[in-house]
């Protein structure tokens, strides 16, 4: 997924030290005991159309975990467990037949819209269809492998997926067909773009209106400039605990505008209950002093790294890629970032908590399973191997901290190992666009990665694959610009795997991480932590962190 | 036009019954010279100037860091103990790192920005960038303000309907939208204009930008000035004897409006300096590493709760010189003014 859009907080929760965040297995007792109250949010503001199918952004995510749901969806819990993929509108995970090509749910009954209106195994075909009439941004990546999606993307507006996906509504199901297995579908299906709307939403961008959805929340008001508000789901009972848990508050409430720093200041005097912001990092030391009790620290499964385009030199050729990765200092961009208990440094492609994901790093002085610290003189014979010192490189960054600063960082190394290099910082608005479309043939630039869903393929498989290479597009991603045939066929293996059984699945990917790593298209520089910090009435048992957004206001209590 | 002093060549003894006057000039300098806020600029100004050329000194000798380069992992000795320029928060979580600084002393006089750089450095560095943008986008400006306003004040007619409502038109157009656009073009590309190239991230973009702009503000008052010279008797006496208009308006009018120019000067190179500390606020003008004022005071904003002085210090450094410009400024414009001469 895009860099700065998407967050995955995935991970134990590290500090909690109030005891509101004490743990609690009874549910019906916190229940009664927390119900009620307004949770006060506050966040910069939506990056614009609150329809399920289009927004594409972790603060929009959050607030449609709690309003609507797929068939299936990522677990409703904290750690590693928020990666699980569980049955949500569907009673179960599907049945699987046809070497995997054939995926069959059956819907839960009695599930209803917020108008009252039951949903119906027609729903969920329209709104697969919908997806596509509408454009939905991972429309085109994540679901043509259903039959007849091929053609949905090229005649978005007459879209029909009749054939690849059937209902039976006398027995409640629905049944996908796909043009080849594909191991990652479920995670897929679990989506936020996969949410299930009325059959009668209309095929276009909903805008500011957001359609009826079916979790324990309602969008009652939504004005991009001002905030949210969002009340009880008369028509929403429980389930599945896992899937959908109802809520402690009765409204949710956001507000938009306020800066990082008037926000903290709003949330540590208690006048706002939690803040989307990111913690300013000048202001990390005042929280780790003096709101410990308040603050939680959590994995994010993303990591931040410095692509290298393989097709232009210098990063043509291995050895410099390889010298790169060898010189970073990872523990100094930790420490810019926040620290060692806000940043870990990461010398791979899949980050802790993605399957397939083990501990080794090569590129550092002592090689083992962590980084010990960068190896210069390697990295200065690398280059001298490779006859490139003296060479022209840009690094691109933008205005927003840590991209600014990590760039800065790139580009100081790059003139100590004897380049011609330069920097250039770009408007955050314009960045992204910019250094992914190949015509700027931007050499080396610098973003994080946050997946879409918790598999491998989300990360190698979407920023170092030849499908990936979108040639003078704003929708390439694989910025390194690296289609090695050998690869692909791994990945292709590893998928055949996967279908079969997981864990073998990993290990293939285990090895493809390996073998990326080893071809340098990028350098992997750390893998974040989320800081949160909540007003001092907020409560939860324990308060989830989900995997694609962030905090899930249904675990948080006020009263 | 004759001076008293030709009047006393051509007339030996009216020498013995006139005082000899100086000429305006010599008047406005003696005027300028005699009045303390004036030396007191001049002398604060100087040191500015002095100081920034010194910045290469004071890096190598002084600082001894390279101001363009991060140091994320770097260590100096203070108080007879090595520490880190970036230091890790220790308290509590053990969140977050915090720049060193003020030291108050050589290394780091005024603290570290966020990537370990010795801010006094980069402000002794920025200062050049930011001096020189301001004064060379002000000569730009008062070179065409002349042209413009001597053009549309003396010809008239035509030729002043259209170069007034062109300078209408820059008056109007939204700087800060006009350099937004230029950057968003600009990004990684150069403009080719055959002889010579200017790259996008060079200061020749701002300079030109806060150039143009400006020159409205200064060539109105110039093409008044030019028109009321045009109509006065010595120039319609010129007129009349088939003096050229070409040598009419080098010898009779540019003279008589120089002055404005000159008090303009120094509240241009003022207003140029904000500017400038505007544009580079939008990443627009001097590119990282290199620094300005302007620059460096974004870059530390998100300092300013916990290390202030990097945000102060190149804040006090355009503060000073704008006043001090603006001091100059305000003695130049009475040094000018006839309604002075009363008091000489």
């Amino acid at each position: 997924m895009q860099r700065m859009l998407l967050g995955a907080m995935v991970g134990a929760t590290l500090v909690a030290g109030m005891p509101a965040f004490a743990q609690d297995t009874d549910r019906s007792t916190l229940m009664t005991a927390h119900r009620g109250g307004k949770l006060t949010l506050l966040a910069p503001g939506f990056d614009g159309s609150i329809d399920p199918q289009i927004a594409y952004d972790e603060l929009t995510w959050q607030i449609h975990a709690v309003v609507y749901d797929q068939l299936l969806t990522f677990q409703k819990a904290d750690g590693e467990a928020s990666n699980v993929v569980v049955p949500d509108l569907a009673e179960a995970l599907p049945e699987v037949s046809d070497d995997g090509r054939t995926l069959t749910f059956k819907l839960r009954r009695g599930i209803r819209f917020s108008n009252g209106a039951e949903v119906t195994t027609a729903d969920v075909r329209a709104s697969f269809e919908r997806m596509f009439k509408v454009a939905s941004p991972t429309s085109d990546k994540f679901y043509t492998g259903i039959v007849g999606a091929d053609a949905c993307v090229a005649e978005r507006a007459s879209c029909s997926l009749e054939k690849g996906i059937e209902i039976d509504p006398a027995t409640n199901t629905v049944t996908f067909h796909l043009v080849a297995p594909d191991a990652e579908f479920l995670s897929k299906v679990a989506m936020f773009h996969a949410s299930i709307v009325p059959a009668d939403t209309p095929p276009t961008d909903q805008g500011v209106v957001p359609p009826l959805g079916t979790g324990p929340y309602m969008i009652t008001e939504y004005d991009p400039a001002t905030g949210l508000t969002a009340v009880r789901n008369p028509e929403f009972k429980e389930w599945s605990v896992e899937a959908q848990p109802d809520g402690y508050v009765d409204e949710i409430h956001y507000t938009f505008g306020l800066d990082s720093n008037s926000a903290l200041n709003a949330v540590l005097n208690n006048q706002a209950d939690w803040m989307f912001h990111r913690v300013p990092t000048e202001r990390l030391g005042e929280i780790s002093a003096s709101y410990s009790d308040r603050a939680h620290i959590h994995n994010e499964v993303s990591y931040w790294l410095a692509p290298m385009n393989t097709t232009i030199p210098p990063f043509n050729d291995v050895r410099v890629r390889q010298a790169l990765a060898y010189a970073v200092d990872r523990a100094a961009l930790v420490n810019q970032y926040g620290g060692p208990n806000l940043a870990t440094p990461i010398c791979q492609h899949l980050p802790v908590g993605i399957p397939g994901h083990v501990d080794f790093c090569d590129y550092t002085v002592n090689p083992g399973t962590t980084w010990s610290g960068p190896d210069m003189d390697r990295a200065r014979a690398l280059i001298a191997e490779a006859g490139v010192a003296g060479q022209k490189v840009t690094v691109f960054g933008d205005d927003r901290h840590n991209v600014r600063e990590n760039a800065l960082y790139l580009q100081s190394l790059l003139t100590e190992l004897g380049f011609d290099a330069e920097v250039k910082i770009l408007s955050d608005s314009l960045y992204w666009n910019y250094i992914n479309n190949t015509e700027n043939k931007v050499q080396m630039s610098v973003h994080r990665w946050m997946l879409d869903y918790p598999e491998p393929g989300n990360f190698i498989g979407a920023l170092f694959t030849c499908a990936n290479i979108r040639e003078a597009s704003s929708s390439n991603v694989n910025l390194s610009g690296f289609c090695d045939p050998t690869l692909e066929q791994m990945i292709a293996d590893a998928n055949t795997a996967t279908l079969k059984d997981r864990a073998a699945g990993a290990e293939a990917w285990a090895k493809i991480d390996r073998y990326v790593t080893e071809n340098a298209p990028a350098v992997p520089l750390y893998q974040p932590k989320i800081l949160d910090v909540f007003s001092s009435r907020v409560g939860g048992a324990p308060i989830a962190f989900s995997g694609l957004a962030s905090v899930t206001l249904s675990s948080l209590w006020v009263q | 036009m004759t001076t008293s002093s030709d009047s006393a060549a051509r007339h030996p003894d009216a020498a013995s019954r006139v005082t000899v006057s100086r000429g305006p000039w010599a008047t406005a300098v003696g005027r300028i010279l005699r009045q303390p806020s004036a030396i007191i600029a001049l002398v604060v100004l100087a040191l500015i100037i002095a100081a920034t050329a010194a910045a290469p000194i004071y890096a190598e000798y002084v600082s001894r860091t390279n101001p363009f380069a991060t140091a994320l992992s770097a260590k100096i000795w203070l108080d007879g103990q090595e520490v880190l320029v970036i230091q890790p928060v220790t308290e509590g979580l053990g969140l977050g790192t915090i720049p060193i600084g003020p030291t108050w002393g050589p290394q780091y006089l005024v603290g570290s920005d966020s990537l370990g750089r010795d801010v006094m450095a980069r402000i002794l560095y920025g200062g050049q960038n930011s001096l020189f943008i301001a004064g060379i986008a002000t000569t730009i400006s008062l070179v065409f303000a002349l042209l413009v306003g001597l053009c549309a004040g003396f010809f008239g007619g035509i030729v002043d309907t259209v170069l007034t409502r062109l300078l209408d038109v820059v008056w109007a157009f939204p700087v800060f939208l006009l350099a937004t656009s230029l950057s968003v073009v600009t990004i990684g590309r150069s403009f080719d204009f055959g002889l010579f190239e200017i790259r996008a991230d060079s200061i020749i973009i701002p300079v030109l930008i806060i150039g143009i702009v400006n020159i409205p503000y200064i060539a109105r008052p110039v093409r008044a000035q030019t028109i009321q010279v045009r109509q006065s008797e010595f120039v319609t006496a010129a007129r009349g004897i088939g003096v050229p208009s070409w040598r009419i308006l080098l010898i009779d009018v540019v003279p008589n409006v120089l002055p404005i120019l000159i008090v303009f000067a120094p509240i241009t190179v003022a207003i140029s300096m904000i500017l400038e500390s505007s544009l580079s606020f939008l990443s627009i003008g001097v590119q990282a590493p290199e620094s300005s004022w302007g620059t460096i005071i974004r870059e530390n904003q998100p300092l300013l709760y916990s290390r202030p002085w990097t945000t102060l210090a190149p804040g006090l450094a355009i503060v000073l010189t704008v006043v001090m410009l603006n001091l100059l400024g305000d003695v130049v414009r009475d040094a000018f003014d006839p309604r002075m001469k009363q008091e000489d």
